[in-house]
Parts: C-alpha cells; structure tokens; sequence
C-alpha cells in the first residue's frame, strides 16, 4: 500500500496554498479581463492599443520567463531606481502576492480574448432596445449586457481557470511553499520522488476533474433560461 | 537598465534560442507521429482501444506539464536499480532524455484531443460520397478523412504547436540551456536580471509570431478556396 511516512499532511498543507492560489488569481485574471476587452471594444485609439499590446506580448511569452521577470526582476528595478534618487533600500516580494499577480496577469491576457468574444456575441439591438426604452448605459450594461456576456463566457473563463490552475505548479520555482513544492520537500526527505510526484499529479487530476464537473454545471444552471 | 551586458552575451542566447526551437521541433515531430494513432484508438468503438486513449489523454492534459517533467526526470531515481538491470537508466539519467519525453507524451495528448476533433468534424456527406466512388478502409481515410480533418484541425494545432513552444522553457528546470536556462545561468553571474529576461522575452515573442505567421500562411494555402474574397465592387 502507499506509504507516504507521515508526509501526507504537508501535500494537503500545499493543496491548499495551490487552491488558495489560484482562485486569488481567478480573481484577479477576470477583473483584469473585464477591463481588457474593455479597451478591446473601446471607441478609443490608446485604449485598444494598450489592451493589443497586453494580449500580443503576454501571450507570446513563456509564463516562466514572465514569473521570474516579476519576482526576481521588480525588486531589482525598485532598488535601481531608489539607488539613483540617492536611498538604499532592500525590496523582497512576498512570493504569495508575486505569484497571484503574475498568473492573475498572465490569464487576464487569456480572459481577456474570451470576454471580448463574449460582449460581441450579444446582439447589438438589444442594447439599443434596451437605451430607446429609457435605461441608462450603465442599467443596459447591468441588465442586459453582462448577465448574458457571462453565459457565453463561462465555457471559455472554465477553460482559462483549467490552465490556470495547472499553471500554479510555477510558483514553486520562486519558493511559495504550495503543492509542488511540498511535493518536493517531501520526496527529498523520502527518497521516493516518483511516489509523490505521482500523488501530486492525481491531486492536480482530481482538480481537474472537479473543476469540469463544476463546469458542467454552472454552464446548465446558466442555459436554464435558453432555448435549445 | 544597460543592455549592452546583452550584446556581450547575444552568442549564448542566440544558441538557448537554437536549443528552444530544436527541442521544440524534435518534440513536435515525435508526437505528431504518436498523436495520429492515439486519436484514432480514441475514437474507436472497441473499449479495448479508446479507454487506455481516453486516460492517457485525460491524465496529460489534466495535470500540470512541470508534474509530469519532475515526475519522469526525478521519479525515475526511485528505480534506478530496477532501470540500470534493463539498461535503461543511461537515458532516465539524462535531463535531455527525460525532458523531452516529457514534452513529448504531452503535446501528443494535446494535439490527439485536437485530431479527435478534427476527424469527427469531417462531413459524413465526404465520406459518403467517398465510399460511393468505392473507396474503403485506409484509402478513404487517407484521401477524404485525413486531408479534410487536416484542414479543420490546423488552426488549433497551430495553436498547440504555439504552447509548446513556451512550455519548453520548463526543461530548464531540469539543468537543460535552453533560452530561459541560459538566461537564467548569466543572471546568476551578472546580476542583470531585467536585461536577461526581457532580452529572453523578446526572443520568444519573436519565435511565436514567427510560428504564428507560417501557420496563418499554411491556412491560406490549405483552405484558400473556403476563405471569403473580397469582390470590388461594380461602378
């Protein structure tokens, strides 16, 4: 039978810091996402160009490279700057909030492409229904626009939080004590790497698995009032 | 920022830019030749053929890929006696080996979910009228299903193809210099962390739109008579 040497509490321990994780930066990629298919769908010149660069630049980018730019490289350029205005100061990042806001950033990117696709797909007259019976932008926007843009969006936002999710194993690379890194703390004491590799896959797996069946539903709950 | 520490080290980036692209590129090419029969083992009605498909797509694509490289290269330590006794344990010691068997088993997942798709999405009425010409069996699939899912399926393999690119920056957590690793090593010797890394980002933003541009090319050649023209208008 699976003898895990009393190491199992410390996985639970990181399966939480994971999940902890990633919904911080659920959280953060939707926000993120709602203001960048914002300036997608702007009438404005610097908002469009803004949230194109933002969508271009992060998804051609190794989430690696993104993750320790962040951690590893913001403190460097806050302490660089504060050498040249003439103070001495040392900068650590919490990993905790390094992490959230970096993955958050990296599938806001990713949010983003879903949500625009999600406003498009609302019928234009609707909206316009909506303003020639006397509704203010902001009530069309509340009434009509987002309660439908979040039914189409929920397959892909499920997609985004899948890779999301899986994404967090990185974090372990800039020492936030999550479930990788546990992981490895305790193969490292066992001896036994592929046990508990292997155990923190079905663990990521089981993620997965309960993520979809979510998914399922929330997508059922949210089509209950359309038509098929 | 002083990226002139950049163009003393440009030879070594550019060649973790050659070890990215080769690794992507040999991976690539081992699990388009794995994905082809795994998809059609998943798509068959033989259980005996599409569960062992169906879990070996479902456990790759449902764990994190840094899992299944930390599981291959550093798991496999556990049986170092048992590999060293099949004479196996000169490939499990080389992070070359186990990284790209990694990267392998994973695209193969992947781009077998993609082909799946693909091939299911093929018109009956193509495969009906193929077989009322007489054809059967591998010649129908290799002159109605395979091209017209190929088509079908190529955007989302670019797309894949694309991932992959990026998930190799993981193999340099198992000591492979590929661009990150190197990046990462001259960091730890220069100190220039923001120079490295947004010299390394533009590199592989470039190598995506790169990739990007040749598979959008590949579309137009493949399915130009389905994309719609522009007719200038009559005066």
């Amino acid at each position: 039978m699976l003898d895990l040497h009393g190491y199992g509490w410390l996985l639970f321990d990181g399966l939480q810091l994971t999940i902890a994780v990633g919904l911080c930066a659920m959280v953060v990629a939707v926000l993120l996402g709602l203001l960048g298919s914002w300036g997608k769908l702007a009438q404005n010149r610097w908002a469009n160009f803004a949230a194109n660069t933002y969508t271009t630049v992060i998804r051609g980018v190794p989430e690696l490279i993104l993750l320790l730019l962040v951690y590893f490289g913001t403190p460097t350029l806050i302490q660089s700057i504060a050498t040249s205005m003439g103070y001495d100061i040392r900068v650590d990042i919490n990993p905790f909030i390094a992490g959230t806001i970096t993955i958050g950033f990296i599938y806001g990117a990713f949010s983003t492409e879903v949500l625009r696709g999600a406003f498009q797909a609302i019928p234009k007259g609707q909206a316009e229904a909506a303003r020639a019976i006397g509704m203010s932008s902001l009530k069309v926007f509340q009434r009509i626009i987002l309660p439908q843009a979040l039914r189409f969006a929920l397959p892909g936002l499920g997609n985004v939080w899948m890779v999301l999710i899986k994404a967090t194993s990185l974090i372990s690379i800039i020492q936030l004590d999550e479930l990788m890194r546990k992981t490895k703390i305790a193969s490292n004491a066992t001896h036994e790497p592929f046990t508990f590799y292997l155990l923190a896959s079905f663990i990521y797996l089981g993620i997965t698995l309960v993520s979809m069946m979510v998914q399922k539903r929330a997508e059922i709950w949210a089509n209950k009032g359309v038509m098929r | 920022m002083d990226f002139s520490i950049v163009w003393q080290y440009l030879p070594m980036l550019l060649e973790g830019a050659w070890v990215t692209l080769w690794i992507t590129v040999v991976s690539l090419l081992i699990g388009l030749a794995f994905a082809v029969p795994v998809s059609l083992a998943r798509l068959s009605n033989n259980p005996f053929f599409s569960s062992p498909a169906y879990l070996f797509v479902l456990y790759f694509r449902g764990t994190p890929l840094l899992v299944q490289i930390f599981l291959i290269y550093y798991g496999s330590g556990q049986f170092r006696h048992e590999l060293t006794d099949l004479g196996l344990w000169g490939f499990f010691r080389d992070p070359w080996f186990c990284g790209i068997l990694a990267l392998v088993l994973n695209t193969t997942a992947y781009s077998a979910e993609i082909f799946r798709g693909a091939i299911s999405a093929v018109p009956r009425n193509d495969i009906e009228a193929g077989r009322a010409c007489g054809m059967s069996g591998l010649l129908l699939f290799r002159r109605i299903t395979m091209p017209k899912a190929f088509r079908i399926g190529l955007p989302a393999y670019g797309n894949e193809v694309i991932f992959l690119l990026q998930a190799t920056s993981l193999v340099s957590t198992i000591t492979i210099l590929d661009l990150t690793g190197i990046s990462r090593q001259l960091i730890s010797k220069t100190f220039a962390v923001y120079e490295f890394y947004l010299t390394a980002a533009a590199m592989y933003l470039v190598m995506t739109y790169a990739l990007v541009y040749l598979f959008r090319m590949w579309e137009k050649r493949l399915s130009g008579h389905l994309q719609e023209r522009v007719v200038s208008e009559p005066r």
